[in-house]
């Protein structure tokens, strides 16, 4: 059976058997009337209904067999993140199911829109200790925004209407629909698939206050020093247009947190660098001295804030957010602005006076020129004989020009690239914000790669990292991603050691890590590759890597011991960041 | 500033009736290691809702986080928080006795009209009693009782009638809307930040 005759107002009635469906035919007709056109995921035991439908639908849905079930979620979230869509995974039940956590955990906090569905033992199981039984909806409580565990089939297309419209609107988020396998294996009256668009205990959006809009004007306009600090909500909210006009208008520098990078490209004049532990100079040490700090579609995360009691003091904040738990949840607002930022923008631009704050932005400028001399300079144009990340960075985006999807892993080389990796568009920096997954950046790449196929998408990820979920290479061998995986191999867990030796009196504990060959493992995945360690062969083996059609891998061996500055070290306030 | 002190709050949640919201409330507590002093679940005065009555100690601060944050959860419609003084509220308490001790000793009958307690079973062996208020009568007529041979002896959840609400009819009204009204996405600060938000 490939099509179905499925009209939505059919009655049901036992003498049409045309009309019954599966639970698992239902979960596909959802994900095609969802608009979807990838799933990631892996089969097992009690999803097997739903990979026995899957076998009809393979003209209409694309499967990517994935090597392991967290492999299936980070690429479900790199797809949702270059594409702008609702990420979908399949696992099955038990290992299956709680493989998903990590990507979950990770989706939560960085607010992707995933919807997974799991398989589970049948229904009369549940609660016996069955074979590959997990209790996956109280596991996943708390790092999914919504979780609904289906028993009976008629509850699917509902089921899967909400999770969809849960995970894509308001601040998106992981929805998890665990079924039972009998509910996949039933039949019942389809009715058709309805879209959900409202559910009633559920604000996705809040109402846009009149008032507020008004006072973060006046604020605005009666600043001296403004300052904007941006993050994922631009991107999520697709306000990049609204918020450019805004910054624009009102002559406002603005600075990303790592999740907000490519909302704004780095080459514009109001773009003044990134914000927090690894961030720029000019901004930290400037978030202490202006007098309205506007943050827009951020949170205010630690590795931002650095030292709470003494981060922004002297300022009025402006904080536009469409999660209320947001506001004042860090720091005060003193004009909190609820809403989408899709909304709230143009209402701020209509209400801003244009201006040109040059003196301040030139501030900016200043420290940013004191950053090059210190750090920039060395990371990017080293004299040393051994080669940095930063200037693997600098030469990939003069062969990319910054039309390269960046993904990267956790660690050192994640901050050196989000440090100097160039950005022209939006939905163009994927990396692990919140969560700081190790691994994420392989399967990353690969979903990220499936949500904008035209795109060079480049992993950059640590020699740690990648053995973390080096197993996906298998999944690229398999379907053909066409992901560049370059690593930054420097014989250590950077990140650890840096800390170790600035913070621990240089005790290196199990910071040393070994690595394969990766250039033979490529190879025994089918994967062309080349391992460089001279700056000489630098820009030729980039080259190659980009101009190769299909997957690459090239490892670059960059200096062991080198540090990724400047640095706010913990407790200490913005103000205080080290240049080394 | 009264508001650093910790203080008994009752955080009033309208939800949905569906399974796990218990777990999901709770971990909101858990996650953040405030333990739960007392936690009721109940129908509510609207149709089909519920009503989780919760008791915790903390200041008015982390109140507020926390009522934020339980209204994220999808199936949870509002949360309120009140300080006692805000709320009528009761505890209810099952007291099981030896019948004998009731009829032999005078003191015991005396105590148990002093707190307005009323007979619900009465057996040849034991006899059950109840009695509803605060937490210090329920406690006190225990202790009491205990001298006594009070055999069993169980107290509910708190039960708490916020004084100045209207109930839920009318807003359950507006979150059925698709669009919301203005009052639905409350904002107790609304004008008063100069008050509230001080840097």
């Amino acid at each position: 059976m490939n099509t179905l005759e499925i009209t939505k107002d059919t009655t049901p009635q036992e003498s049409q058997p045309s009309t019954k469906i599966s639970g698992s035919q239902a979960v596909l007709e959802a994900l095609l009337a969802e608009g979807v056109d990838t799933v990631f995921g892996y089969p097992g035991g009690a999803i097997m209904p739903i990979y026995d439908a899957l076998y009809d639908y393979n003209d209409r849905l694309k499967h990517i067999l994935v090597r392991h079930e967290q492999g299936g979620i980070h690429a479900a979230q790199g797809y949702a993140r270059t594409s702008g869509r609702v990420g979908v995974v399949f696992a099955t039940s038990g290992p299956g199911a709680t493989n998903l956590v990590t990507g979950l955990a990770d989706a939560m906090i960085d607010s992707n829109p995933i919807v997974c569905v799991t398989g589970q033992v049948f229904a009369h199981l549940l609660g016996t200790d069955a074979f590959q039984e997990t209790d996956v909806i109280n596991i996943t409580a708390p790092i999914t925004k919504w979780n609904y565990q289906v028993t009976d089939a008629c509850e699917i297309p509902t089921a899967l209407a909400k999770a969809f419209h849960i995970a894509r609107t308001g601040r998106p988020g992981p929805v998890l629909i665990d079924i039972t396998k009998n509910a996949q294996l039933q039949l019942f009256d389809y009715a058709g698939y309805k879209v959900c668009n409202h559910i009633r205990s559920y604000r996705p959006k809040p109402i846009v206050r009149k008032e507020y809009i008004e006072q973060a004007a006046e604020l605005i306009n009666g600043a001296k020093q403004p300052f904007v600090l941006f993050g994922q909500g631009v991107i999520l909210g697709r306000a990049e247009a609204e918020f450019r006009a805004f910054i624009e208008k009102a002559g406002i520098p603005a600075a990303a947190t790592v999740m907000g990078l490519s909302a704004l490209e780095t080459d514009h004049p109001l773009h003044v660098g990134m914000l927090g532990m690894h961030g720029n100079y000019a901004p930290n040490v400037l978030t202490n001295e202006c007098d309205v700090l506007i943050a827009i579609g951020m949170r205010f995360d630690d590795r931002v804030t650095g030292r709470l009691d003494k981060y922004a003091k002297q300022a009025k904040i402006v904080h536009l957010d469409i999660d209320p738990a947001e506001i004042d949840k860090n720091i005060k607002t003193t004009v909190p602005v609820w809403g989408d930022c899709k909304e709230t923008l143009p209402l701020l631009t209509e209400r801003v006076e244009p201006r040109k704050h040059t003196a301040w932005l030139e501030r900016f400028r200043s420290l940013e020129k004191e950053e090059i001399k210190e750090v920039i300079e060395g990371e990017l144009n080293p004299t040393t004989d051994v080669m940095t990340m930063g200037e693997v960075i600098k030469t990939l985006n003069e062969l990319t020009g910054g039309d390269a999807v960046i993904v990267t892993d956790v660690g050192q080389h994640q901050m050196v690239a989000c440090r100097y990796a160039k950005f022209n568009r939006s939905k163009s920096n994927v990396t692990s914000g919140g969560l700081g997954t190790m691994g994420f950046g392989l399967p990353a790449a690969i979903g990220a790669w499936y949500g904008t196929p035209d795109r060079t998408v480049v992993a950059i990820i640590g020699d740690g990292g990648i053995q973390m979920t080096i197993q996906e290479l298998g999944t690229i061998m398999q379907f053909g991603a066409k992901v560049k995986i370059l690593i930054l191999n420097n014989e250590f867990l950077g990140m650890v050691r840096q800390w170790q030796q600035l913070f621990h009196d240089r005790r290196y504990s199990f910071v040393n890590i070994t690595s394969p060959d990766f250039v033979t493992v490529a190879k025994g995945y089918g994967i062309h590759g080349r391992s460089i360690s001279e700056r000489n062969d630098l820009k030729q083996a980039l080259s190659d890597m980009i101009a190769h059609d299909g997957a690459y891998l090239l490892e670059v061996k960059v200096g062991k011991e080198n540090n990724v500055f400047p640095m706010v070290p913990q407790g200490s306030s913005v103000a205080e960041i080290r240049l080394k | 500033m009264v508001d650093m002190e910790k203080q008994e709050y009752t955080i009033t949640l309208y939800t949905e009736n569906s399974i796990g919201m218990i777990g999901r409330i709770s971990t909101i507590f858990s996650r953040r290691k405030i333990n739960i002093e007392s936690l009721n679940t109940s129908p509510s005065e609207a149709e089909g809702i519920h009503r989780f009555t919760i008791v915790i100690e903390e200041t008015e601060e982390v109140v507020r986080k926390l009522c934020r944050q339980i209204e994220k959860q999808v199936e949870v419609l509002k949360a309120y928080y009140n300080t006692n003084d805000e709320v009528i509220w009761q505890e209810q308490a099952l007291y099981k006795v030896p019948t004998s001790i009731v009829t032999e000793k005078a003191p015991v009958e005396r105590l148990l009209r002093q707190y307005g307690a009323s007979a619900v079973v009465i057996r040849n062996d034991y006899t059950v009693f109840e009695t509803a208020g605060h937490r210090e009568e329920i406690d006190a007529l225990t202790e009491a009782l205990a001298e006594y041979n009070l055999i069993e002896f169980v107290r509910s959840a708190r039960i708490a009638i916020i004084k100045d609400s209207a109930g839920f009819h009318k807003k359950l009204k507006e979150f059925e809307e698709a669009e919301p009204a203005e009052e639905v996405m409350e904002n107790r600060y609304l004008n008063k930040q100069d008050k509230v938000f001080t840097m």
